[in-house]
Parts: C-alpha cells; sequence; structure tokens
C-alpha cells in the first residue's frame, strides 16, 4: 500500500460538509438560489466520489489491517480519540455511499421544488454521517455518525415526504429510539470495562463471556432495528412510501446496511461467544423474515411498499450469513449489500421515475408501459432481474455466496432461504407484469414519456456496475478477501480458545482483579 | 473457435437489440441475427467432426477468467469441449439457426421483429454456455439465461394476459426446480470441496458411501446431491409434477416452441443427467428415481396428448413425453441412447412445430384443429413436411434394416430400458410402449384432424390460405433430411460400434451396467414391438377421426370420467391453484393485516403511543385549574404523609 501523506479520510468524510456550509452561504432571488444550491451540491457530492476513489485505488489488498489511518487526541483523559481508518469491509460502504449521493441528488433534480437549499444541506449532511460512520474506529465517535444520520433522515421524510410523514418519522424514532439507549448503555460498559474506547484495541480486549451475553442483545437491539429484522421491520415500509424517491434510495442503499455492518464491526469481533450463542436466534429471524416478508410483498398494492418488504427478506439473507460465520457466507453477505444497496437503490429510482410522471404509487394505476417506455422497460426488467438473483447479476454472486455459506453451517437454514429465490421472483415478476406489461388501455399512461437524458445518466452507471459485480465479481470480493478470512479466523479462535477452558481462566483472573 | 461459437449470438444480440433502430432496422436485425447464429451453426460442426472424430487430444477446456473466488470456493468463465458438448452444439446451433430464417417470414408482420431477434439469439447464447460450462455453477448460469429467454419470449406477445401468465409460471416452476439444483451444487460443494465438474468426477469413485447431513437425515451423498440435481433437471424439461408451465409455454410465438420448448432448452435437464453421468452411475438408487419419474411422464403426458385441440399443445405434450423416454434411457444407464433420441427428437419435433407454424400461418392464426381440416390440398408441402415428421416421431421403419430417424432412437431407449432385466426397467419398456402407441394414434389425429375431412375453418380464412414463403420453407426442407436420415446417419457414432471410441470420457458407463450391451441382442419381439404397438395406434387413429370429428366425440362421451381426466390435464392446475398459489396470496395479506398491522404495529409502536396517549389523557384530568381541587389534593397528601410517618415511626 501506498500510504498516501494527506488525510484522505476526513477529506473524504467532511467535503460534503463543506460544501454544504457553501450552499448555505447562497443567497439571491428563489429561483437562483435553488439552481445554485442544485449545481454545488452534485459537484460536491462528484468531488467526494472521485476521493473515495482513491481509497479503493490505493488499498492494500494483501493486509487485513485497518489502512489509511488518522488519529487526533480528543478526550486523552478519557482514552478518546478521533480515530480514523478503513478496511477492505468498511471501504467498499464508504464507496457505496459516496456513489449513490451524487445519484439522489440528481434524481432530485425536479422533483423537489420547495426548500431546495435545505434538501441538498440535508443531503450532503447525511453523506458526511453516513462515511464517517463507516470510517469510524472509536467507539464515540462511530456511535455520534450512526445516531446523527438518523437526524437528516428524519428531516427529509418529515420535511418533504408524502401525506403520512409524520406518522412514518415517528414510528422510526420510536423503533430506533430503544435500540439506541441498550446500545450506549453497552457502550458505556465497554469503556468500563477497557478504559478506551478504541474500536481496534476493543477487539482484542476478550471481553468476558457473562458480560458478552448482554452487551450484544443491546447491540442487537440496536442493529437489529436498522437492518431491519423481523418483527422490528414495520417502520421500513412506511419510511420508504412517505420519503420521497432520493431518501428511499439512501435509506434502502445505505442505511439498512449500518445494521449489518454494526454486526460486522461489533458483535462478530467484540462478542464471538454471544454470537455463537444467539446465532440460532438470529437464524429463526431471518428465516421468518425472508419467507415472511416475501409473502406480503406478494399482496401489496403499493409499488414501494412491494419494494421496502423486498429490502426486508433481501437483508434476511444477509443476517444468516453474518452469523453463519465463514469465508463464503460473510464475504457474500457483504456482496449482497452492496448489490442490494444498487439493486433496490434502481428500483426505487424505477418507481421514482413513473411517480414523477403520474403521482401515484398504486400498481393498478399503470400497465402495458413497455409499450411507450421501452428504455424504461428494459432498465426495470434489469433491476427485477438482479432482484431475484439472475446469475450475471450482482444479487446472484450474493445469495449464493451466502447461500453457500449457510449450508455449510445448516442445511435447514440454506433451504429455508432458498425459498425467498422461488418467491423473490413470485413477486418481483408479479409486480412488473402488472406495471409494465399489459395492454395499454389508461388514457392517463398514454402520454408518458420515456426516461430523459437526465434519468439515462442516474441509470447508466447502476446499470454498470450490477452487471460487473455479476460477471466479474474479483474486483469488489478480492479487497474484502483477506479482512473477512481475518474476521472469520479470529471468531473461529476466540471460541476455540473458549472451548478449551482458556477464556474461564481468564474470567476468573478478571474477577481475582477487580476484587 | 469455439469462444467464437459461444460469443456469436451474444454480439448478434446485443447489435440487433440495441443498435438496429440506427442501422437500418428490421432488415439489419435479421440480417445479423440470421448470418452471426449460421456461422456459429457451421464452425459447431467443424468442432463436431474435430472433437467426435478425433482422438482424446481434441479435447479441451478454454478458461476465460476467473469468475468468484471466495475462499475456496472458486470457479471460473470456461468453455468445456468434448464430444458431448459437441453434439450439444451442432444440435443447438442448427435448430437455432434454421429457426431464425424461418422467423424472418413467420414473423414478417409483427412490428417488434429486433426485438424478438435479439431475444432468439440471446438464447442461443445462453444455452451455449450452458452446454459448454466446466462447473456447475456457469451451467447455473446458462440455465437461469436460457430460463430468461424463455420467460422473454413466451410473453413476447405482453399484451395479451394470458401470455403474462404463462410466461411468469414458466419461470417460477423452473424456479422451483433451480431451487433443487442450488442445493445440490451447495452440496457438491460441501462433500467434493470443489463445484469443478472434473476435480468433482476424480474424488467420486472414493466418496461412494459418504454420508452427508441433509434437513436432519443422515443421507448418501452421491445419491442426494443426484436427486437434487435431478430435482433442476425435472424443472427445464418438465418432467411429471414439474411439466405444467411447458403446456401453457405456447403461448409464445411458434418459432421459439420450436427451438426452445421442443428441440434444445427442454433438454437441458437430459444433457445436465449425461454430464454427470460419473456420478449418477454410482448411485442405483437416484438411477432408478430417475427411470420410474421419466417413464411415469413418457406415459402421462402421451395420455394427455390424446385429447387436446389445440394443435401446438398436442405437440407439447409430445415434447413431454419424450423427454420422459430421454430420462429413462438416462435410468437405465443408457446415456448414449438418450443423447440419440434428444438428437433425432430436436430434428423433428422442430420440423412438426415450424409445421405446425405453417399451418398456423396459413389459417390465419388459428389453432384449434376442430376448426381446421380439408387444407391438405392447399398447402401439400406443410401436409408432407407433417407427414414426415410423424413417421419420425412415431418410430415408423423396418426393425432391424432402416427407418426414420425416430425409429432408430425411440427402438433404442425401449430396447435398453428391456435390456436392463430389472423390474424398474420392465416398468419403463411397458409404459414407454403404451406411450409408443398413443403417440402413433395422436400423431395421426392431428394429421387427420388439421389437413383431412370437411373444412371447418369459415370462408374468409379458406380464401386466405396459402402456403409459406421459400424462406419458411427451406428451413423446414432441412429439418425433415434430418428426421428421416439423422437416425441411420448418426446411428453407428451415437450407440452403435464406434461408440466407445466416439463418447470417450465424456459418458462414463459402469461395467455392471449393461443394459445398452443388452439392447444390441435383444430378441426379435422387442425390436419389433414399438413398430408394432405404433401401427396400431395410427389405425386406431384412422378408423376414428378419418372421416371428421363425429367418432371423436362419440368416444369422448362414451368414455366419460377418463376423457375429461384427460383433457383436463389430470387436474394438475387445478390441484396447484388450490394447494400453492391462491394459499400464498391468501397468507400473504393475512400476515400482512394482521401479522404487521395488527399484531406488531398494534403491540408496538402504534401501541406505545395509544397507551402514553392514554395515561397522558388521565394525567391532564387531574389538571383540572380550580384552586379548590388543588387545595383539597394537598390536602390528602398531607393526611398520608402523616399518618404514613405516624405508623412507620412507631
Amino acid at each position: 500500500m501506498t500510504e498516501l501523506d494527506w488525510p484522505i479520510l476526513s477529506l473524504v468524510t467532511f467535503t460534503p460538509l463543506i460544501g454544504a456550509l457553501g450552499i448555505l452561504m447562497i443567497r439571491g432571488e428563489a429561483a437562483e438560489v435553488a439552481r445554485n444550491a442544485r449545481h454545488t451540491a452534485l459537484w460536491t457530492s462528484l468531488v467526494t466520489f472521485v476521493l473515495s476513489l482513491f481509497l479503493v485505488i490505493n488499498f492494500d489488498y494483501g493486509s487485513a489491517a485497518f489502512q489509511f489511518v488518522e488519529k487526533a487526541d480528543w478526550l486523552p483523559a478519557f482514552g478518546i480519540a478521533y480515530h480514523m481508518g478503513v478496511d477492505g469491509i468498511s471501504v467498499w460502504f464508504v464507496l457505496l455511499s459516496t456513489l449513490l449521493t451524487p445519484l439522489c441528488i440528481l434524481a432530485s433534480w425536479e422533483a423537489i421544488q420547495t426548500r431546495v437549499r435545505e434538501y441538498m444541506i440535508a443531503f450532503l449532511a447525511l453523506e458526511t454521517m453516513m462515511i464517517g460512520m463507516f470510517c469510524a474506529l472509536d467507539l464515540l465517535v462511530f456511535y455520534i455518525f450512526f445516531e446523527a444520520v438518523l437526524i437528516p433522515m428524519f428531516l427529509i421524510i418529515g420535511v418533504w415526504g408524502g401525506a403520512r410523514r409524520i406518522y412514518a418519522a415517528f414510528k422510526f424514532f420510536l423503533y430506533t429510539l430503544l435500540g439506541s439507549i441498550l446500545m450506549l448503555l453497552a457502550v458505556l460498559a465497554m469503556y468500563f470495562y477497557a478504559g478506551t474506547t478504541d474500536i481496534p484495541t476493543l477487539m482484542e480486549a476478550g471481553f468476558p463471556r457473562e458480560m458478552q451475553l448482554w452487551m450484544w442483545l443491546a447491540f442487537f437491539a440496536s442493529f437489529a432495528v436498522k437492518v431491519p429484522m423481523w418483527p422490528v421491520h414495520t417502520w421500513l415500509p412506511d419510511a420508504h412510501v412517505e420519503a420521497p424517491t432520493a431518501g428511499s434510495v439512501i435509506l434502502a442503499g445505505v442505511l439498512l446496511k449500518m445494521g449489518g455492518y454494526g454486526f460486522l464491526r461489533f458483535s462478530l469481533p467484540m462478542m464471538p461467544l454471544a454470537s455463537e450463542v444467539y446465532a440460532p436466534l438470529v437464524f429463526t429471524l431471518s428465516c421468518v423474515a425472508v419467507v415472511y416478508t416475501s409473502l406480503v410483498a406478494l399482496a401489496q398494492q403499493d409499488m414501494k411498499k412491494l419494494i421496502a418488504y423486498s429490502s426486508i427478506a433481501h437483508m434476511g439473507f444477509v443476517t444468516a450469513a453474518i452469523f453463519s460465520v465463514n469465508e463464503q457466507a460473510v464475504a457474500g453477505s457483504i456482496i449482497q449489500m452492496l448489490s442490494h444497496g444498487l439493486v433496490s437503490g434502481a428500483l426505487f429510482l424505477c418507481v421514482g421515475v413513473v411517480y414523477d410522471r403520474l403521482h401515484t404509487r398504486d400498481i393498478d394505476r399503470y400497465g402495458g408501459l413497455a409499450e411507450i417506455m421501452p428504455h424504461y422497460a428494459l432498465v426495470f426488467m434489469l433491476f427485477t432481474m438482479a432482484s431475484v438473483g439472475l446469475p450475471g447479476t450482482s444479487g446472484f454472486v450474493g445469495e449464493f455466496l451466502i447461500l453457500v455459506g449457510a449450508f455449510q453451517e445448516s442445511t435447514w437454514l440454506a433451504a429455508f432461504l432458498a425459498t425467498g429465490m422461488i418467491l423473490g421472483a413470485a413477486y418481483m415478476l408479479y409486480l412488473y407484469r402488472r406495471v409494465i406489461f399489459g395492454a395499454l388501455t389508461k388514457d392517463e399512461l398514454k402520454k408518458m414519456l420515456d426516461l430523459s437524458p437526465r434519468e439515462i445518466a442516474i441509470f447508466a452507471p447502476l446499470v454498470i456496475l450490477v452487471l460487473w459485480m455479476g460477471i466479474y465479481p474479483a474486483t469488489f470480493l478480492d479487497p474484502i478477501e483477506v479482512s473477512v478470512a481475518n474476521l472469520v479466523e479470529n471468531y473461529q479462535a476466540a471460541l476455540a480458545a473458549a472451548e478449551s477452558g482458556l477464556a474461564s481462566n481468564a474470567d476468573a483472573l478478571d474477577a481475582a482483579a477487580r476484587q | 473457435m469455439e469462444a467464437a461459437i459461444v460469443f456469436l449470438p451474444l454480439l448478434a444480440a446485443i447489435l440487433a437489440g440495441f443498435f438496429s433502430r440506427f442501422l437500418g432496422g428490421d432488415r439489419f436485425a435479421n440480417l445479423v441475427t440470421c448470418s452471426f447464429v449460421s456461422l456459429a451453426a457451421i464452425l459447431s460442426w467443424v468442432v463436431f467432426f474435430q472433437v467426435g472424430l478425433g482422438g482424446p487430444e481434441a479435447d479441451k477446456t478454454i478458461t476465460l477468467f476467473r469468475w468468484v473466488a471466495s475462499g475456496d470456493f472458486v470457479f471460473d468463465w470456461a468453455l468445456r469441449i468434448d464430444t458431448l458438448t459437441a453434439v450439444m452444439l451442432i444440435v443447438v446451433t442448427t435448430v437455432s439457426a434454421l429457426v431464425h430464417i424461418y422467423s424472418i417470414g413467420y414473423m414478417a408482420h409483427d412490428p417488434a421483429k429486433p426485438r424478438f431477434m435479439a431475444y432468439l439469439s440471446l438464447f442461443t447464447f445462453m444455452m451455449l454456455m450452458l452446454v459448454t460450462a466446466d462447473n456447475l455453477v456457469q451451467m447455473f448460469f446458462g440455465w437461469e439465461g436460457v430460463g430468461l429467454a424463455s420467460y422473454l419470449l413466451i410473453g413476447f406477445w405482453y399484451q395479451r394476459p394470458s401470455a403474462n401468465a404463462a410466461a411468469i409460471k414458466a419461470f417460477l416452476v423452473n424456479r422451483v426446480g433451480d431451487f433443487g439444483y442450488g442445493l445440490g451444487i451447495f452440496a457438491a460443494f460441501v462433500v467434493f470441496g470443489t463445484v469443478e465438474l472434473d476435480a468433482i468426477f476424480d474424488q467420486v469413485p472414493n466418496m461412494v458411501g459418504t454420508t452427508i447431513h441433509f434437513l436432519g437425515l443422515e443421507l448418501d451423498a452421491i445419491t442426494t446431491i443426484s436427486l437434487l440435481l435431478f430435482m433442476g433437471a425435472m424443472g427445464k424439461s418438465a418432467q411429471l409434477g414439474l411439466h405444467t408451465w411447458l403446456p401453457d409455454a405456447m403461448e409464445g410465438p411458434t418459432p421459439v416452441s420450436a427451438l426452445i420448448h421442443a428441440a434444445t432448452m427442454v433438454t437441458a435437464g437430459v444433457f445436465l443427467m449425461v454430464r454427470m453421468s460419473p456420478l449418477l452411475e454410482y448411485s442405483d438408487l437416484a438411477l432408478a428415481i430417475v427411470t420410474f419419474v421419466g417413464a411415469t411422464t413418457a406415459f402421462f403426458a402421451a395420455t394427455v396428448g390424446l385429447t387436446q385441440n389445440d394443435i401446438k399443445r398436442v405437440i407439447a405434450y409430445s415434447t413431454c413425453s419424450q423427454l420422459g423416454y430421454m430420462f429413462f434411457a438416462v435410468g437405465v444407464s443408457a446415456y448414449p441412447a438418450a443423447m440419440f433420441h434428444l438428437t433425432t427428437h430436436a430434428f423433428f419435433k422442430a420440423l412438426l412445430f415450424l409445421g405446425a407454424g405453417s399451418v398456423i400461418h396459413a389459417m390465419s392464426d388459428e389453432q384449434d384443429m376442430r376448426r381446421m381440416g380439408g387444407i391438405a390440398k392447399q398447402i401439400k408441402f406443410t401436409y408432407v413436411m407433417m407427414w414426415i415428421g410423424s413417421l419420425s416421431l412415431a418410430g415408423i421403419g423396418i426393425p432391424g434394416v432402416i427407418g426414420f430417424a425416430g425409429f432408430h432412437s425411440k427402438d433404442m431407449v425401449l430396447e435398453a430400458a428391456w435390456g436392463a432385466h430389472s423390474a424398474i426397467g420392465n416398468y419403463a419398456f411397458w409404459l414407454g410402449l403404451l406411450a409408443a402407441l398413443m403417440t402413433a394414434f395422436y400423431s395421426w389425429r392431428l394429421l387427420l384432424m388439421t389437413f383431412h375431412g370437411p373444412a371447418r375453418a369459415d370462408e374468409k380464412t379458406m380464401a386466405h390460405i396459402h402456403e409459406s414463403p421459400l424462406v419458411m420453407t427451406i428451413p423446414l426442407a432441412i429439418l425433415a433430411v434430418g428426421a428421416v436420415i439423422s437416425g441411420f446417419a448418426l446411428y453407428p457414432w451415437f450407440v452403435g460400434d464406434g461408440m466407445a471410441g466416439f463418447w470417450r470420457d465424456s459418458i462414463l458407463i459402469l461395467p455392471e451396467h449393461t443394459a445398452l450391451e443388452n439392447a444390441h441382442h435383444a430378441p426379435y419381439w422387442v425390436k419389433a414391438a414399438p413398430l408394432g404397438f405404433g401401427l396400431v395406434g395410427i389405425a386406431l387413429a384412422y378408423a376414428i377421426y378419418a372421416r371428421g370429428l363425429e367418432r371423436g366425440r362419440w368416444w369422448g362421451e362414451y368414455l366419460g370420467p377418463f376423457y375429461r381426466f384427460s383433457l383436463n390435464k389430470w387436474y394438475f392446475d387445478e390441484l396447484y391453484d388450490f394447494l400453492f398459489v391462491r394459499p400464498c396470496m391468501r397468507l400473504g395479506r393475512l400476515l400482512w393485516k394482521q401479522g404487521d398491522g395488527r399484531v406488531i404495529d398494534g403491540f408496538g409502536p402504534d401501541g406505545v403511543a395509544s397507551t402514553s396517549r392514554r395515561v397522558a389523557k388521565g394525567i391532564s384530568l387531574l389538571q383540572t385549574g380550580y384552586v379548590y381541587h388543588y387545595a383539597f389534593a394537598m390536602l390528602i397528601g398531607v393526611v398520608l404523609l402523616v399518618s404514613f410517618y405516624m405508623v412507620l415511626g412507631q
């Protein structure tokens, strides 16, 4: 690795915030302000994306260590520092965030007409929070970013959302609140035990088994809501339905990944013994999620709700894979999260395209769009296929690796998850048929225009990436390979150590030391 | 060259699909797809002769690039060329090229020709990826890819609700099969540590008797993997239970039915089983199950074919039935016989379908045979073609001497079933014979209803009847040549004396599985029986349908429940609808409204919210604003406090 001599992570993280400040400065007539705000936001996010490319280019694939590390004392008396760094697991999530943000800003170009300046500021602030969360190597810094992400998201749903936006925002808040409080308790407990909030140090702290067991549950409460896992998923369909298109894209594309990322960064490495104990719980909830939400998706009349429920099913794959803890499953879970970020984001954009034209998400109002919108039909078909996991698309690589991994853990798990392949095809093709196929008989549809150049520009990168990830996934798998292997190895080592009784001795020593 | 065969159709699909608007429209699309696929076909024949006649050094694997590497789970994009692949290459590309050319004429009036040609070429590419795969996952890629192409082509006329429903049904039923295929791949990886075909085959002999934990059971590993893969094959090849999509798939344009749903895609399941012969050979149980399912399907589909009135559905059920023959040939370890029948079937069934297409074209898109009849004179050429196809399908020939293509291959399959000398082999043999009788019956019923008797179409249609253009009849003629000669021409290589040198390592038959060997020494009655049963079938068809439909109708009423059972396809669709489709939709709605709405939200966020609102309301009632209320409350408080201290203080 060529260690860069400039603080690239901080730069990537805070460039959007600087852009947001810039937008704040814009003065003048309303129309002019809106136009300048749009352009500033777009260029800022593009610059951020280009900067983040340096991360991948200079990344050392051979090392599992954190790279581009920056460390500055913050509260030295408490062992708390501003500590940033990425490994093979988080680097792609940073890229996912920086890629989706400019696309979202483009998608909001015409759809958002009120309070444009504030909207763009919220989006750029959101980007900073997301990137910061994935880069943070200090538990407190992580926690701040993790919770702060929700603020701009609340605003985006609550201010620019649909008719029931207040209900949706409140539901989201209630769910998140409980998890956050419990997680904060666990964070404090970790701090008091280890005397630091430094994540790499905490990974080697070796918390005693009893402590792991309740800490895991506290973290779980927070992450499970974010994923979301059944049965704490009901906020998601409402939030998606009410959010503006770009809000849905970020919500499905990045925010849902916070939970999965949290499991990988905290639950597995810091609480391996508890992860082993609770794995069956996660498997059960994941299987229920896959079957249950797929069936619910089948019955939906609202396009966005349908895709929201499909997201829950796809994330069920991810949670099951993470706790299967073998190389294929964990690598698969990361690829699946990236793929889902692109595909579900693209599907919400697809809904956005027709919503902008007809202002309804009701599936029955559509039908026969293939006739007048052939480009749209093609794009929608591609992402539908990616969503059902057709080989050659990104969805397949993720799902397939997950299933291979899950099969090694338990054949029941793999069999239950694999039913998602059948049900997923059922609800997606049923959706596609009702919207795109059929005779074009409704008058209001006959005037609809095919994709505009702006919309094609939004979809093009997503199309390319989905196919790239499906046909040549090595680009994405290679960087994560070593980190994943390292994660799995450490996990197995911790379990082995506990089994051979070393851990119980350590517990006894700890207890003695504290008395 | 091998790479060119595979990727030319993909290139054609991309050019026709995306660029024909800029480069000359329909003519460009026709030209590029037909020429590229034809070129692929010519190259395939070159490869076939090189590999089929060459020695072991002709076999090779061309690695393109790494696909996935995660831990030990590693596989490439690669092209594996051996005799089995070469046979599939010529079948796929030849039929595909002919269907492409035929489609120029058949689809001439369709506004979306470039899209159609692009889909056809895309299908061809996916099918070639399937047959050239050197690992199970790439085969899965082709497998699902042909499924996608099939879905798109069945639903090609997307304005029709029935076409959309059929397309979704095809995709979903195949997905059910793929569920098994997928689990089979995972199990193979767990057992063998690899998904590469050669690496798996090398290990199989050492793995005999190994067990695997599967869904709580301790099962023989090889049998489990074989049967899981077979589940995939059943879906793709429309075997009993997972066959319901194939007849509905006839909603697609007829060239599609010929290429995908008769000659190539539906045979992918047979190909998979033959490809996995080094695995299957070590599990007698799996082989027995394959035989049973194949034989039962051959019989079942033939009974349904007897009573259908849609010309394409008759041929569709016939395809289903013939696939059953191929499977029971696999089941008795007569893989070369299965491949032989696969190859001849591709020719005569494509001929029958394209011939039916020519009839439909002539009859202004009429498909119901009850509204045909009396058109033999107007479309003589098509009539002759349909006769050749039917003679080949029914297996007509002179035992021990020569015959139509289907005669050689079907007899070989049946003799092999007899030669297995096992209970399951005999089951297959006798059901196969009965199916042969029914096959001949429905083939001639089709010919008689379509071409003979009084004309039953309206005058406008009859006035329009015309022979198809050359672009459609020439492919028919070429296929007809194949339907006549492919039997005796390929016999020596496929199942005759040159068999061992021809197939080499691409097929494994253990020495103790002697069905194919015994077949060559079958007694005369075994060799003659299929022909005899076929002739009886033809005679019956003439007896009932030679003079119109009345006798057929009378027999239908006479047989009552049997007739309705066959006409309604053994009620499979109704059963599945009752068991799976409607319960899924109902359950989905229930879980949504009751599960999410009432239970989770009711006790979760909505419950919390309404409870806190109730509590707040209760508390707010106390705040009345009257001073004497507050004074009274304070007084009570003081009393309580004082009494509390008095009680505790003592």
